[in-house]
């Protein structure tokens, strides 16, 4: 009886152990945005202060180039994700559904491609970018994005799309039903829940990303959030603003958490059937 | 049945039936996009990439770059002595501290990140209250971008202000503050426990996957048998979930092997901790070594590509099949 | 209103054959049965008429036009699959309606026929309804709904009862016999490895085995004058009785084969041997008799039996009803 008690007591003590450490970071960063003045140089493990002056700063100083970057963050996350989406409906349809010479090397392309370390392309894409003409404007950024997102979305699809039921498509076929209508009218109904995870998932994946965003913009009011945070500075050099920089970080992680939360299980499904990157 | 009889003689050679061509049509025409898209946005730039490794191009005079062979990889000048020196990446000390530190990141990192992320998923796969929540709570990490992750790690790390040396100080562990991310003995530790922190649950939630697809009669048939719970693990579960988790260890070295954000934020002049991605960014963009920066690039697309070739190979992984 | 002819048609699947040259004539308003052992080709064969496979070799012919080339949907025919293949976010009057939808029917044309059709078949109260709010009878019925609206020349079945329960089979078995008989113009083809089903269904009967046509003919002429041992044992339940050795030499055959109603119990003569197993049914009783062959034999008597388990009894086959193989199995 004892050992048994001893047994569970240890794990639950693990299962505290894994939710403080993984929750710890981002309070500690909540409570630290909160301390104003002096406070932040107090160590403190609970809420000592409640100033909303570090928001304020974040988000008003700088003539608002804080919500400038965030609002780019959510035209670019957004655009590349309706993008690769939109290619990528029909291009999984295909893989998954039709048989044609040559598919499981695609297959193997895609997956190869969205492993792919983006340094490896980053001077040719900073050579194409700049010939295009759309160095250092948003359309940059949705342009190299495709590069991960779409392999992503449609490895997703394929997987998702192979399990819908064969004879609903006969049926339709049947029906008279061409590859287009069977996309559109019997398909696309029935994966809104895919489509939604892989959204998410794409979405996150443009929102956090850095190096291309780093790369293919210069100026204060193109970058997207990440970067803004990365170069966030105080009014001397080496002093670090850690109270605006904690702001901010609570601000770009807030939403995400938010449809993490909400949309828990489909990422959880999505993540482990796209088995790609995190 | 007369027509019947002229026409099947005409047909020796079958009629290929109107919906499979038109299905492969279609397909060949939902690929395009997809293809062309791809074609652009990276297997062009891979190329270009490539080629910018073989000439002197720089920053300012991409256009002008003129192909100069193999001498961003290797090239030597005899001086007046006779004395001969080499020069290129592959004699470039720092390329070969950065491919030093990748592989240690990389080693370690998902040595750690996989034990952690199973330990996790054995925890995660037991029936207990509040499971729900742990799930969630161990989707944070994952979810926060990471260049934020870096920032925040960066605070709690903090030598004189940090929480992490403070904790460790009442714990009697440290007498000394550390400073984490500056001091060069420290800065690969700091490095690898934000990104343990940060990526252990994707590696926990792939585990997890695999440990559900076990089905449940296997542990009562161990229980039945009396198998210690250790031998059932080792004996049982480990060999089942064996495919899953080749999958997650390849997709989590491939990305460690080519981390940036992470180490350019946290750490970004410590020596320790530069990789290949930062070095060869830093010649690409910020000492204008352009073409130098390509070369290294392209050796890092080359050491991962054999990588995951001889992986797959060894590991004997069905990547396609895993998936479901 | 179509004949379908098959001439020599062929399927592969890279190098495995699975249709192996089926010459078969389907006469119109014929209501034909393939049926088999799973993976004899019968679906196969059913997917090549329908167009949703492409044939290797070989032609396929609606009424005297070869239609290898044509589309499923240009061929004139309706399918009713296994599962049902409803589309599950459309309503049951959006599943009937969306092939003439796509055929650009007029609106009250389409909402006639679709009404018609519901009407016959009893789903017209669900009508708005969502798949998911049906029970797997009413599912299959709107299934069938769906194919009767596109007004098929042929109607394919491919195994659409074997996802119902043992009653509900039943019943809508007889559903489908009933619409055999109001739409005797119709072509049908039905799929199933049930005998029980073909026998009750089929005007006619092709029993298949890997990929090739054994025995074509009316449930009656496969019972009475299988030409082979396959089709002997396949058709009838249940399964005709095989004897070799001694008891097939005195009949000079390789084997002989008896069905169990047309064995009994004699006085003298026959073959001796012992009861071990009686399955009373009430108002049969099938008797498990040991006589020395490699099968304990079957015996069909009406009502109960007077033999009990262990006692030693006398059995033989009826006059004139005992089928006779050859060593290759066909009928002599």
């Amino acid at each position: 009886m004892a050992m048994k008690y001893l047994k569970s007591t240890a794990f639950y003590v693990l299962v505290v152990f894994i939710v403080v450490q993984a929750l710890f970071p981002f309070y500690y960063a909540i409570i630290t945005s909160f301390k104003s003045g002096s406070h932040i140089f107090e160590i403190t493990y609970l809420p000592n202060d409640f100033s909303l002056q570090n928001y304020k700063d974040v988000l008003f100083k700088g003539n608002g180039t804080f919500i400038r970057n965030f609002w780019n963050s959510i035209v670019i996350a957004t655009s590349t994700v309706v993008l690769s989406l939109f290619i990528a409906v029909t291009a999984s349809y295909a893989l998954s559904r039709v048989r044609f010479r040559g598919r499981s090397l695609m297959l193997m392309t895609i997956l190869a491609v969205s492993m792919f370390p983006q340094i490896a392309v980053l001077a040719g894409l900073f050579e194409l970018i700049k010939g295009l003409g759309i160095y250092n404007t948003p359309y940059a950024l949705i342009f190299a994005y495709t590069i991960f997102t779409l392999p992503f979305t449609v490895w997703v699809l394929t997987t998702f799309m192979r399990d819908l039921p064969i004879e609903i498509e006969e049926a339709a076929i049947v029906d008279g039903a061409t590859p287009w209508v069977i996309i559109r009218r019997v398909f696309l109904p029935l994966m809104w829940p895919a489509l939604v995870t892989t959204g998410l998932l794409a979405f996150i994946a443009a929102w956090n990303e850095f190096l291309f965003a780093l790369t293919f913009t210069s100026s204060m009011d193109t970058r997207t959030v990440p970067v803004g945070i990365s170069m966030l500075s105080g009014n001397s050099e080496h002093e670090i603003p850690w109270g605006m920089i904690m702001a901010a970080s609570v601000i770009v992680t807030l939403p995400l958490i938010a449809l993490v939360l909400i949309f828990q299980r489909k990422i959880i499904s999505g993540l482990t059937a796209g088995g790609v990157k995190g | 049945m007369a027509a019947t009889q002229v026409l099947s003689k005409d047909t020796s050679v079958p009629m290929k039936n109107e919906l499979l061509a038109g299905r492969t049509r279609a397909a060949m025409i939902f690929l395009l996009p997809m293809m062309l898209a791809l074609a652009i946005v990276a297997g062009w730039p891979l190329l270009r990439s490539i080629w910018f490794s073989f000439t002197d191009a720089s920053l300012v005079h991409l256009y002008e770059a003129k192909f100069v062979g193999f001498k961003n990889y290797l090239n030597w000048i005899d001086l007046p002595s006779g004395k001969r020196v080499y020069t290129g990446v592959l004699v470039d000390k720092g390329w070969w501290n950065a491919v030093w530190n990748t592989l240690r990141f990389g080693t370690v990192s998902v040595v750690l990140e996989t034990i952690f992320g199973l330990a996790v998923a054995l925890v995660l796969n037991a029936e207990f209250k509040g499971r729900g929540i742990v799930r969630a709570a161990i989707l944070v990490p994952w979810a926060i971008p990471t260049v934020v992750s870096a920032k925040m790690w960066a605070w709690m790390l903090n030598d004189q202000l940090g929480i992490v040396n403070d904790m460790l100080q009442r714990l009697g562990i440290i007498t000394e503050k550390i400073a984490w991310a500056a001091d060069a003995n420290y800065s690969m530790a700091a490095v690898l426990m934000v990104d343990i922190w940060k990526t252990t649950p994707f590696m926990a939630l792939l585990i997890l996957a695999g440990l559900q697809m076990v089905p449940k009669d296997v542990y009562e048939a161990a229980e039945i048998d009396g198998v210690h719970p250790v031998k059932v693990f080792f004996k049982v579960t480990l060999p089942l979930i064996k495919p899953a988790l080749m999958v997650a260890v390849i997709f989590r070295l491939m990305d460690a092997m080519r981390i940036f954000d992470l180490i350019y934020v946290l750490t970004p002049n410590s020596s320790q901790t530069k990789t290949m991605s930062v070095i060869s960014r830093e010649n690409l963009f910020d000492f204008d070594k352009f073409a130098y920066g390509s070369a290294e690039s392209t050796l890092l697309f080359v050491f991962l590509l054999i990588m995951v070739t001889a992986y797959i190979k060894f590991a004997k992984v069905n990547l396609d099949g895993s998936t479901q | 209103m179509a004949n379908l002819v098959l001439k020599n048609v062929k399927k592969s699947f890279g190098s495995v054959n699975v249709i192996k040259g089926v010459d078969l004539e389907i006469k119109s308003g014929e209501f034909m049965v393939f049926v088999g052992p799973s993976g004899c080709g019968k679906s196969t064969l059913l997917r090549l008429i329908a167009g949703l496979e492409d044939i290797t070799s070989g032609t396929l012919s609606f009424d005297g036009q070869v239609v290898n080339a044509l589309a499923p949907s240009r061929r004139g025919i309706a399918m009713v699959f296994q599962s049902y293949a409803l589309y599950p976010h459309m309503t049951v009057y959006e599943n009937m309606a969306f092939g003439m939808q796509l055929s650009g029917g007029s609106k009250d044309d389409i909402k006639t026929r679709v009404e018609k059709a519901a009407a016959l078949l009893q789903i017209t109260p669900y009508l708005e309804r969502l798949p998911k709010q049906l029970s797997g009878g009413q599912r299959q019925r709107v299934a069938i709904g769906r194919a009767i609206v596109r007004d098929p020349k042929v109607f394919l079945f491919d195994e659409p009862l074997s996802n119902l329960d043992a009653a509900l089979r039943v019943a809508t078995r007889l559903e489908i016999a009933k619409l055999h008989h109001s739409m005797n113009s119709v072509t049908m083809v039905y799929v199933t490895h049930d005998q029980v089903e073909a026998m009750t269904l089929a005007d006619r009967i092709c029993v298949l085995r890997d990929g090739l046509v054994e025995q074509v003919g009316t449930p009656l002429e496969l019972y009475e004058n299988p030409t082979n041992i396959f089709v002997a044992g396949f058709i009838g339940s249940p399964k005709m009785n095989f004897l070799e050795g001694k008891f097939a030499e005195s009949y000079k055959a390789h084997t002989i084969g008896v069905r169990s109603e047309h064995m009994e119990f004699v006085k003298k003569g026959g073959w001796q041997g012992s009861v071990i197993h009686a399955e009373k049914m009430g108002s049969d009783t099938y008797s498990f008799v040991d006589v020395g062959s490699a099968e304990p034999i079957i015996i069909r008597e009406t009502g109960t039996s007077r033999h009990d388990v262990n006692a030693k009894v006398s059995v033989a086959p009826m006059d004139g009803k005992v089928h006779r193989f050859a060593a290759d199995g066909k009928a002599i």
